[in-house]
């Protein structure tokens, strides 16, 4: 599927087979734009790489999808980004209700200097957590083990998160996010800091969230998007340094036979 | 490029042997410097040891007098050094109340103003306050005191509570004064203390749906208390020593009260006051005064202690 064919499904299908859709996004750092007239749309319960070289501006589309970018001054979208049928960049939309359903799992590791419990009570607790300390128990329970981390980890829930290994911290934070059950998981380079081991271990995590949330992935690895997605978007710079989408499709299709002859070129490792 | 790097092997090889000098050359600038600054780091060092020495030699003095004695001096109630009474406690108890109203000025309003700086402010709104508040610790304490003395006890503070359930000169007045002083110190600490919280924490905060105040106060704040702790601790000492004000408005004798609204002279406010005052340098009130100051002397060397130790047990490391 090429761009333009992904583009012609029409927008009414968003609520059911697409988790979020993009539609002629630009992304402005003050007056310089970083990304250029991007579509796409993203398929409810799969997993979804962007791929491309350094500064071709999938980790800012990426950030677009949660708001994350409203933090950095200066920066502004035009365009829509449909959430359920609504564009998160509306005056009405809170970004804080955006980023509560669509989590993010960040390039390095950050978990709180709090427990390994605290850690995970974090986001139901500012959610108005109202339950009981058996309920809260349960859930912690069941985050850890959503992320596979819970037979690392159940001796010492009260330990400080911070102490445990960069890939055990990475999959606590997964677990944070899956803690506020949130629909959408933005992964933007989970494993770029973590060894080859803990890498598949995030990578046979992601497998298993697929069956209950849609993931996005930014990655520089162009194996493990091949490895793990099941659509692909590849970003590259243009002219005037803004990143565009040059071809998104079934990742199969990209990696064997890409239409573009720059992804063709990027895939085989000719440049990037 | 290939090619350069093939000559220069080459005529690497060809450099006879003994020919390189790898001995030191003398670099007269660089010893010259390193003299320098080290008679700056002696002579610093050294003016802290003589100023300590003296204050144990005078206190000595006082200690060993036969008109005090040990139990007296941190056992009872009553400074008056004219009929021989010389009990630490007035001066000690109006200094730890001025000093803790100041504080509960100054942590609550100095660590908002962090909060503010750090988490609200735009990069301009923060370009324009920062240097103001920097402005605000360079006002003279005079200044403050005077302050207190003509404007927040008559106007405020018997405007508030009525003329004549506060003493002109009072305790509460000068703590809050005080307390406003240290703000900028305690501000400037505490915003230093946020501003080094990685950002990948906020991110994280954000990204689970925290609103900016759940992001400052349930991640950053935590995440920085050791160095707000320890600006609590500075500003603490700070106030402690602090003298002018607490010597124009906190009042000019020793009382025991635990009362804010009545005078009472401080640590510093006495010292103050005696040594500015005619007395013989051989009378056992000049001496006192030293004595006064080694237990000042220790109260801050303990608080500038906690402060490292905090520091320590408390301190997150970050990347």
């Amino acid at each position: 599927m090429t761009v333009a064919e992904i583009s012609s499904v029409t927008t009414a299908q968003t609520n059911g087979r697409y988790a979020v859709e993009l539609q002629n996004t630009h992304i402005y750092y003050g007056s310089f734009r970083a990304v250029k007239d991007v579509s796409l749309q993203i398929e409810r319960q799969r997993i979804t790489a962007f791929i491309g070289p350094s500064g071709c501006g999938k980790s800012t589309v990426l950030r677009a999808i949660n708001r994350m970018n409203d933090l950095i001054p200066g920066s502004r979208l035009e365009g829509r980004i449909l959430f359920h049928g609504k564009n998160i960049y509306d005056p009405d939309v809170d970004p804080v209700e955006v980023r509560r359903r669509i989590g993010m799992v960040f390039q390095k590791p950050n978990p709180f200097p709090k427990s390994i419990y605290d850690n995970i009570m974090f986001g139901p607790r500012i959610n108005g957590w109202r339950g009981t300390k058996a309920q809260a128990d349960e859930l912690v329970e069941r985050a850890l083990r959503g992320a596979a981390i819970w037979d690392e980890v159940k001796d010492k829930l009260h330990q400080p998160g911070t102490a445990l290994s960069g890939g055990q911290q990475q999959r606590l934070c997964i677990a944070r996010a899956l803690a506020v059950q949130p629909e959408v998981i933005l992964m933007d380079e989970p494993c770029s800091a973590l060894d080859p081991i803990s890498t598949l271990k995030i990578e046979e995590l992601m497998l298993e969230l697929r069956r209950n949330y849609t993931i996005i992935i930014v990655t520089h690895n162009m194996q493990q998007a091949s490895r793990v997605s099941d659509y692909t978007a590849f970003f590259l710079m243009d002219a005037d340094r803004a990143g565009q989408l040059v071809e998104y499709g079934p990742t199969e299709q990209i990696f064997t036979s890409p239409n573009d002859k720059r992804t063709e070129d990027y895939i085989s490792g000719r440049f990037g | 490029m290939e090619q350069k790097a093939h000559v220069s092997i080459e005529q690497a090889a060809t450099i006879p042997a003994g020919a390189v000098n790898l001995r030191g050359r003398r670099r007269f600038g660089e010893r010259m410097i390193e003299i320098i600054v080290f008679i700056c780091g002696a002579i610093s060092i050294f003016t802290t040891t003589a100023i300590v020495v003296v204050l144990f030699q005078e206190a000595w003095l006082f200690f060993g007098s036969p008109e005090v004695d040990l139990i007296e001096f941190f056992g009872t109630t009553r400074w008056q050094p004219e009929t021989g009474r010389f009990g630490i406690w007035p001066l000690m108890t109006s200094t730890l109340l001025t000093s803790i109203i100041a504080l509960m000025v100054a942590v609550p309003l100095g660590l908002g103003a962090a909060i503010y700086l750090s988490e609200y402010a735009s990069p301009t709104a923060r370009g324009y306050l920062k240097p103001i508040l920097e402005v605000l610790a360079g006002v003279p304490t005079v200044v403050y005191g005077y302050f207190a003395l003509t404007f927040v006890t008559p106007v405020i503070l018997q405007g508030l509570l009525g003329r004549e359930n506060v003493e002109i000169y009072n305790m509460l007045s000068a703590g809050l004064t005080m307390g406003i002083m240290i703000l900028p110190l305690m501000a400037s600490m505490s915003e230093d203390a946020l501003s080094a919280v990685p950002r990948s924490l906020r991110e994280g905060s954000y990204g689970l749906g925290a609103t900016r105040l759940e992001t400052s106060v349930r991640v950053v704040v935590p995440a920085a208390l050791s160095g707000i702790l320890a600006a609590v601790i500075v500003s603490m000492s700070r106030a402690v020593g602090e003298t002018m004000i607490v010597a124009l408005a906190a009042g000019a004798g020793p009382r025991f009260t635990f009362n804010p609204l009545q005078a009472a002279e401080t640590m510093t406010g006495h010292i103050a006051r005696i040594s500015g005052g005619d007395i013989s340098y051989a009378s056992i009130q000049y001496t006192s005064i030293f004595a006064i100051a080694l237990v000042l002397f220790f109260m801050t060397l303990l608080l500038n202690l906690l402060s490292g130790w905090v520091v320590r047990r408390f301190r997150e490391v970050y990347e």
